[in-house]
């Protein structure tokens, strides 16, 4: 027979009852997990259908990341490539560093010369609290280098003063810069790009071989370390760096095209130290009032301003790109949830009809969609993690670069892709009339 | 514990509590296309705590209409609705949840379980509604699950179960959260009659607990398991009698 405690329990039912309503937080978390324990049933029982749809957020998840991976890269090989040259540094030039419409008005500045670096440093040293520190003559040529039966050809040949060590942006990986002695004397001594060594000597070390660039011979007094391309447009690892003295011997001026680097003081004053190198440049020049700059200050920032809009648009085109198949994996457990909910109309009315409230049902469907997408989501990031070793261990220049944040961010996308394609039918089945889902075949 | 082959009860009438459901002036419409269908036409209804009531009536008779109605799975078009003295008519969905989730226990004439949950997992649904914390569920639905005398087929799945089992599972569903009224929809309607007897007897002895019983069928021997028959007809009542 059946006890006979209804009565007892009735009070005891009604106390509990008290007891949930006070903590309404507590009631969402136990129909949390139980949502969850279902999606996970769900999943578990129709598994094909779930790790096709899965497919779709798993393509979308690793097109997005690779993506992102690689604009990354883009953005870190761009910022590697602008350290190089320096944000304490001005560049005073012939042309500037920009596209100009008015070519005429600067083809016949005259050129840059060496020269100027000694003058410019001497108004720097009259000039009381200069944002200058020091000018830095460069002269660069491309030659053909040579040692043993080993031979180059087109190497930068970057002709510099000793002055050119307090800004020079480059590790020594051996030996030094040549000094003041060697660089006033036009000793033929040479500093080898980490390429150039590694091309002409292989494994042996470079250090005090002779090497003959167009036909002069040389002598290493140091190997610099590797510093990678920049953009990708040339190398500083294919240069070789000699005394300006003897680069315009041998090398010639005929072309004429110097620059001279100046060295900031205090990089957070920038603008301020560019008002003052032009105006030491237009007494240098002898230029008079009113008469128009004939050079130009260039720094690291020109280039920045030319490639964001060029960085920013391969980022958009490529996330949109990825992004459809990310939109496209979407559609699908969009797909799937307006079938789970069709199948499940009885399921969702006896639910109701149990007292499940429309949260309930909402949050039920929901955390299905969005389960599926972090699965997906977790199986995509592990492969693009995969690809990522892959591509570094095949190609090692490009910049290729699995970081934390991507881990975030993938999961971030995965849920989002989850809630927004998951909502609308999982708002349908919580609004479901219970008496028509009840008697839905 | 009950055996399930005591089919036979000796016929108790228990005297009636409180007011539990008080219908006054229902009525229910449709709209099919153009055509406009009076479902319920003024039913005016009073059910007491403890009373065993049987709802018949041929198709179309406004039965299941009302059954929705009292099972605050519908609301009226018009007319007064109040559940344990609170006005269900006026109530929104998430109000009549928790009324069904607390104070009615529906049992379906297609056992309506979850398929790829344990019957003890079936039982605790309810629980997880009204909140409850993970081991009273399992306690509660485990006493219930012993009331229907399935104490020893927790764990199995709707799948391993027979008809009548699963039915059992589905009556104890409905009894856990200790509701107000049991409220069935052609309980035996897919059993077959040995079965269906059973059952009744299981709704018998509920009874006699002091629980409060609406069937609604279409059976007259079923109806005859009641202590009062309510006859539908048009969406009218035909006859309230009580049952000898």
């Amino acid at each position: 027979m059946l006890d006979g405690s209804f009565a007892c329990e009735m009070v005891s039912s009604r106390v509990t009852l008290l007891f949930s309503k006070k903590f309404p937080m507590l009631r969402l978390i136990y129909e949390f997990t139980e949502s969850i324990r279902i999606a996970f049933a769900q999943i578990k029982a129709n598994a094909m259908r779930s790790v096709l749809t899965a497919l779709g957020v798993i393509i979308g998840i690793v097109a997005v990341t690779l993506m992102g991976t690689a604009i990354n890269g883009i953005d870190r090989g761009f910022q590697n490539s602008l350290a190089m040259l320096g944000d304490d540094v001005l560049y005073v030039n012939k042309w500037p560093w920009r596209n100009v419409e008015d070519w005429w008005n600067y083809r016949s500045r005259p050129r840059i010369r060496p020269e100027h670096a000694v003058a410019l440093n001497r108004v720097i040293e009259q000039t009381p609290n200069s944002l200058l520190e020091v000018a830095v003559p460069v002269m660069g040529t491309r030659e053909s280098v040579k040692s043993g039966s080993q031979q180059i050809s087109g190497v930068i040949i970057f002709g510099t003063s000793d002055s050119y060590s307090r800004l020079m942006s480059a590790d020594f990986k051996s030996g030094r810069l040549f000094n003041e002695t060697e660089s006033a004397g036009g000793r033929q001594v040479a500093v080898l790009g980490y390429d150039v060594a590694e091309a002409l000597f292989q494994s042996r070390p470079a250090m005090d071989q002779t090497v003959l660039i167009k036909g002069q011979p040389y002598t290493v007094i140091g190997v610099l370390a590797k510093q990678g391309s920049f953009l990708g447009m040339f190398s500083f690892d294919a240069q070789i760096i000699v005394p300006l003295v003897s680069f315009k011997k041998y090398f010639g001026t005929r072309r004429g095209g110097g620059e001279l680097r100046v060295k900031v003081t205090d990089k957070d004053r920038l603008a301020d130290a560019t008002d003052e190198l032009i105006g030491a440049m237009r007494r240098v020049r002898g230029q008079l009032p009113g008469e128009r700059d004939n050079f130009s200050i260039n720094q690291q920032q020109a280039f920045k301003d030319q490639l964001e809009p060029v960085k920013s648009g391969i980022a958009m085109a490529g996330l949109f790109i990825t992004g459809l198949s990310l939109f496209v994996g979407a559609i699908g457990i969009m797909n799937i949830t307006f079938v789970s909910v069709k199948e499940r109309t009885k399921e969702i009315g006896t639910r109701k009809a149990l007292g499940a409230r429309r949260r309930t049902i909402l949050l039920q469907f929901l955390i299905e969609a969005v389960a599926i997408c972090m699965i997906g989501g977790l199986v995509g990031l592990g492969l693009t993690f995969g690809l990522c070793l892959g591509i570094q261990a095949a190609m090692p220049s490009l910049p290729i670069v699995f970081s934390m944040d991507l881990v975030n961010i993938s999961m971030i996308v995965a849920v989002t892709t989850g809630v927004v394609s998951g909502f609308a039918p999982a708002w349908g089945a919580s609004r479901l009339d219970p008496v028509v889902a009840l008697r839905y075949e | 514990m009950i055996s399930p082959a005591a089919p036979t009860h000796e016929r108790t009438l228990r005297p009636k509590g409180d007011l539990v459901i008080e219908i006054e002036g229902v009525s229910k419409l449709y709209t099919m296309g153009e055509e406009t269908i009076h479902a319920l036409r003024g039913v005016d209804m009073k059910i007491f705590r403890n009373e065993y009531l049987a709802i018949m009536g041929p198709s179309g008779s406004g039965k299941s209409t009302l059954m929705n109605m009292l099972g605050c799975l519908d609301t009226p078009t018009s007319g007064h609705y109040e559940f344990n003295e609170r006005d269900v008519a006026a109530m929104i969905d998430d109000e009549l949840a928790e009324i069904r989730n607390r104070e009615i226990g529906f049992v379906f004439q297609t056992f309506n379980l979850l398929p790829r949950a344990t019957s003890l997992s079936n039982v605790e649904l309810p629980l997880v509604y009204a909140g409850y914390s993970p081991s009273e569920r399992r306690q509660r639905a485990t006493e219930a699950l012993e009331k229907v005398g399935l104490g020893d087929r927790m764990h199995h799945k709707p799948n391993e179960l027979s008809g009548g089992q699963r039915q059992r599972v589905a009556v104890a569903r409905a009894l856990v959260n200790k509701p107000s009224i049991i409220l069935a929809d052609e309980p035996t309607g897919n059993l077959d009659s040995k079965t269906g007897v059973e059952i009744m007897g299981l709704f018998e002895d509920l009874y006699e607990l002091g629980n409060t019983i609406i069937v609604v069928t279409h059976e007259e021997e079923i109806a005859l398991h009641a202590r009062r028959i309510v006859r539908l007809r048009d969406g009218l009542i035909e006859s309230d009698t009580p049952v000898q």
